[in-house]
């Protein structure tokens, strides 16, 4: 069962290697302002530089909150990030979605498409979270499985 | 997003919502139909459907004058809807962004 991946483009007017270092380099700066999941509001965004490298938010008062990981670090082509945000906008380091975001050359400037995917995973941690809150729920388990293969 | 999906959790969270809701799953049916045989009101049962569809959970369509309560197939949909507004809302913020950087060089 699968969940069809969420893709959006958009063209910026710089070269894709000056893209790719704003687009991971400069994340605090440009991600919008209270969508992130700390309990106040970043100061700063980090990606860390390579594969296995941690991606997390960091406030005023230096407190950090993961949001995943790198999982590949293919400048100025690629890179795949491990969202490790659950359905309740949560950190949660069992569960990983996949956002891939590509730079290719388009004119003078660069085509950058994002891609969200891996999303029948939240219903797993959706699962997990019912599990949490109530208990062993069998019909939830089996209307999010069902629900799930009618998205595939 | 969370909250479309915690909201849905919430309105679960109650085991008289839970059992309506899992009838409602077993076959559609007006208010009537589903508070048959359970030990609660059909007032109540009328509130505890209103809170499932409020949560997404059940949708209800007009059959001449009673209404018929089925499942709302769109559950993970709404968190899939939400994250494409999110998405598209960061890459719009990018652009911005890196348009400034350009024609400020």
């Amino acid at each position: 069962m699968s969940i069809a991946p969420i893709v959006q483009s958009v063209t910026v007017a710089v070269p894709p290697d000056r893209a790719f270092t704003l687009f991971t380099g400069s994340i605090g700066r440009w991600w919008k302002r209270g969508m992130t999941i700390g309990a106040k509001p970043h100061e700063e965004v980090v990606i860390e530089s390579r594969a296995g490298g941690r991606w997390f938010e960091r406030d005023e008062d230096g407190a950090e909150t993961e949001w995943g990981k790198v999982l590949a670090w293919e400048p100025p082509g690629r890179v795949l990030l491990g969202w490790q945000i659950d359905a309740a906008f949560k950190y949660d380091p069992d569960l990983t979605t996949e956002v891939e975001v590509t730079f290719v050359p388009d004119g003078t400037g660069t085509r950058v498409t994002l891609t969200h995917s891996r999303l029948e995973r939240f219903g797993e941690s959706a699962e997990r979270i019912a599990a949490q809150l109530g208990g062993g729920w069998p019909g939830l388990l089996q209307l999010f499985a069902e629900l799930t293969e009618k998205e595939a | 997003m969370a909250n479309r999906i915690a909201v849905a959790l919430n309105a679960l969270a109650d085991p008289t919502r839970r059992t309506i809701f899992e009838r409602v799953g077993a076959a559609p049916g007006a208010v009537g139909e589903i508070a048959a045989g359970l030990p609660v009101s059909r007032p109540a049962v009328s509130q505890h459907l209103k809170v499932l569809k409020e949560a997404g959970l059940v949708t209800d369509t007009p059959d001449g004058t009673r209404r018929v309560y089925r499942l709302d197939p769109r559950g993970l949909g709404a968190l899939r809807d939400w994250l494409d507004r999110f998405w598209g809302d960061q890459l719009g913020a990018f652009k911005d962004f890196a348009d400034q950087q350009e024609s400020s060089e």
